[in-house]
């Protein structure tokens, strides 16, 4: 389809084309047009943020969720620069999202006009790819090289900067069958002899494991459904990345928990003591391997990833196999059962015996209080209350966050909706609108910090304006909690500027913007107070006071390897727990 | 890191890329934002219909870092293609640079006789001053500016290698 038209009815013509229902956005100086534009459609829903940032988060949290690309549309200047922590947190998390930018009119770049910026400059390290458009007629050429590429390999953000002199400029449109990226062609399915080299790696393993991350879940259902076949036909032990929660199903028995700084006890030492590590679509990060020269050392690692710079990053690895998560999986699933493979079920058996040992140790205990409420128990109860339902979970920042990892459990993929890379405060709120507007239908719940809250918390607004009832449920322990933890690690417990002083009345607040608020203080009262969040149809503000002293663990801390994780019981080391070296590291 | 008791190894790298605004932004972007070196780099266009620029990138790094160079590089969405002519075959590499050198009386007849063994051209000259043209491999040339210090140098500029592999075929 080739037609004349202006640019900025190109955008709204280039995203019903691209199947977008839902924007996010805020308007202003330099995209009015395409506001005009958006004016006289009625196929496209625009959600007007509060906060640009929230608009990239809330794009991030409906991408998450329905595997659709996300898209926001801001106005030059400070619209882009306050649009820029979103796009940063969308590629360090692999989120597919286009950014349309308005930008001055081409005759005023670079004469510091007003609203003007270097979008493109500011944002070419935080995106994936992005673009400045000088000409009408190469827009929708743009607009849906764009789409391509956010969505296509490894996936993340990309920005389209559209001058005003541009949107309101006609020319010809050409519809998205017409476009290919000239180059951009990522590699998706693995080489033979790759795929027959694993099976016999993991065929011939005596203490093997999976390592999953993100790229299981940004891969598709498929994907997941793979990973839960392959590890039923080699009874191989799963393990995950905060970001890859969901992709397996917690309930299994074959299921080891998080791993990581604050990942279980069973989980790190299977990751420490095994013998083939299969790394599927995550990436050696430093919160996964702690320190990297005592990472998993007897260990053949084989790694899976789309994103070839990924391998051999941090951690050397012995198969490396670049390609789609789901593709590689079902590859390794043919092979296996064409085959016939069979793994040394002795050597398993013994292997599981190990790791049941561990697991022995209930790394997750902590001591219940019937007088206060314990932050872990209320994620506890949270998730009594609502596992049977359609639920969707979004975190901020800190120890809450770790707790909603550890406590929540997860059965379905895009289900658990966090800041993993970046670990953005003020993620959370915006992300659960993106992620209820992609399912009205939906239970939506903001795991919070009372911290956290307070850096979005102007999306109340847009969540009353637009019928979105999510639930912000804080853990308020009027502390940053974990970087209290750290203090009291590192700094001799000295709480510099970690303690949060003059909280709002976040019950008051709630009902300030039109909102329902709840408090809960008493262990006792708990599942009442859940159950009335739930049964509310609009936004709930839950003010959860929880204790204040608790810690995160287990903890590996910085600069220690696997095996030297911290428990609970174990708190009183503290102060020794850290190394000088260790203390440089973040 | 500890992979720093690794040798540092020094690679040319020829890079392929579409000749658009701000191709050379993200490849330099590229290598501060991740801390890698860049020892020379030169870049212009090579195909017109094409719009194919050619970048030549002398860097530094151990064995695992200049693989994640090359990695870094590839996976920019304008970047077509990435060689490492140090890696992969025998390769030729150039380098011009325009040194001039100031001086009277028997510097003057030194300076010639440099360039005559050097095989530099004389570009410019004046009473008191030469400047000279010389095409080389980079120690050649490191070389010639070292022995024309006692001379009378005066500055130097240089364009940084160019590279290409030997043989009939295409990066
Ligand atoms: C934007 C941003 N600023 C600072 C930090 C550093 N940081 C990490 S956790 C944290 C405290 C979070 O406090 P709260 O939301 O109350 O959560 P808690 O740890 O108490 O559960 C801070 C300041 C961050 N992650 N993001
Ligand atoms: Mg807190």
């Amino acid at each position: 389809m080739t037609k004349e038209m202006t640019g900025a009815e190109m955008v709204i013509q280039a995203f019903l084309d691209q199947g977008v229902e839902h924007i996010f956005g805020y308007p202003g100086g330099a995209v009015l047009p395409i506001y005009d534009a958006l004016f006289h459609n009625n196929a496209i829903e625009h959600i007007l943020v509060r906060h640009e940032q929230a608009a990239a988060h809330a794009a991030e949290g409906y991408a998450r969720s329905s595997g659709k690309v996300g898209v926001l549309l801001v106005t030059s200047g400070p619209g882009a620069t306050n649009a820029v922590t979103g796009l940063a947190d969308a590629l360090m998390d692999s989120i597919p999202l286009v950014c349309i930018s308005g930008q001055v009119a081409t005759h005023l770049i670079g004469n510091d006009a007003f609203q003007e910026c270097d979008t493109v400059g500011i944002t070419r390290p935080c995106t994936k790819h992005n673009y400045l458009v000088r000409d009408v007629n190469d827009l929708a050429r743009v607009l849906h090289e764009a789409f391509y590429v956010a969505q296509n390999g490894r996936p993340g953000p990309v920005v389209v900067d559209i001058p005003k002199d541009v949107q309101f400029a006609t020319g010809t449109y050409i519809g998205r069958d017409n476009i290919q990226h000239k180059t951009y062609r990522p590699k998706l399915d693995a080489e033979a002899e790759k795929i027959a080299a694993a099976v016999d790696l993991i065929a011939s393993a005596k203490k093997p494991i999976f390592y999953t991350g993100g790229g299981v879940i940004n891969s598709g259902p498929e994907a997941s459904r793979l990973l839960r076949e392959f590890a039923r036909l080699t009874g191989v032990p799963v393990t995950s990345t905060l970001m890859g929660l969901g992709a397996f199903p917690a309930a299994n028995r074959q299921w080891l928990g998080m791993l990581g700084m604050h990942g279980t006890y069973e989980a790190n030492l299977a990751m420490h003591d095994c013998d083939v590590m299969v790394c599927i679509g995550a990436r050696f990060d430093d919160r996964i391997t702690g320190r990297l020269d005592a990472f998993s050392p007897g260990s053949t690692k084989i790694h899976i990833d789309i994103d070839p710079s990924s391998i051999n990053k941090n951690v050397k690895v012995d198969l490396p196999i670049v390609g789609d998560c789901g593709r590689v999986l079902g590859a390794l699933v043919d092979a296996w059962k064409g085959r016939g493979l069979k793994i040394d079920q002795g050597a398993l058996d013994a292997w599981w015996g190990q790791i049941d040992r561990w697991r022995g140790r209930n790394c997750l205990a902590y001591r219940y209080s019937d007088t206060i409420i314990k932050p872990q128990y209320a994620i506890q109860r949270l998730y009594e209350a609502t596992k049977d339902k359609d639920v969707y979970i979004t975190t901020e920042v800190g120890q809450h966050q770790m707790w909603a990892a550890q406590f929540f459990h997860f059965e379905e993929p895009n289900r658990w909706l966090t800041s993993g890379g970046l670990g953005t405060m003020g993620y959370g709120l915006p992300a659960a609108i993106g992620a209820q507007k992609a399912h009205p239908g939906s239970l939506v719940v903001d795991i919070a910090g009372e911290a956290s809250i307070q850096m979005n918390m102007q999306e109340m607004s847009t969540a009353v304006q637009f019928d979105l009832p999510v639930k912000v449920f804080i853990l308020n322990n009027k502390y940053m909690g974990m970087v209290r933890q750290w203090q009291e690690l590192l700094h001799g417990g000295r709480y510099s500027h970690s303690y949060s002083e003059t909280l709002p009345d976040f019950v008051k607040l709630a009902e300030a913007y039109g909102g329902v608020g709840i408090r809960c203080d008493k262990p006792g009262d708990l599942d009442a107070a859940i159950q009335e969040m739930i049964n509310v149809r609009k936004p709930v503000i839950f003010d959860c006071i929880v204790d204040q002293q608790e810690n995160c663990f287990p903890m590996i801390p910085s600069g220690r390897a696997h095996n030297e994780m911290l428990l609970s019981d174990s708190a009183e080391d503290l102060d020794s727990a850290i190394t000088d070296e260790g203390k440089m590291l973040v | 890191m500890p992979q720093t008791s690794e040798h540092i190894e020094r690679h040319t790298l020829s890079v392929l890329v579409d000749n658009e605004p701000g191709v050379l932004a993200r490849v330099i972007g590229l290598f501060s934002g991740r801390g890698y070196n860049i020892d020379s780099l030169t870049v212009s266009e090579v195909s017109q219909e094409g719009h194919l620029s050619r970048i030549t990138i002398v860097t530094a790094g151990t064995p695992m870092v200049i693989e994640q160079i090359k990695n870094q590089l590839d996976r920019l969405v304008p970047v077509h293609r990435v060689r490492d002519l140090t890696a992969e075959a025998t390769s030729l590499e150039r380098e011009l640079a325009m040194v001039k050198v100031r001086g009277v009386g028997e510097a003057r007849v030194e300076a010639l006789r440099l360039a005559e063994a050097f095989r530099a051209r004389v570009i410019d000259a004046t009473r008191e001053s030469f400047v000279f043209e010389i095409t080389g491999k980079s120690d050649k040339i490191d070389q010639f500016a070292y022995l024309m210090e006692t001379v009378g140098l005066v500055e130097v500029a240089r364009t940084g290698v160019v590279a290409i592999s030997r043989g009939p075929q295409a990066m």
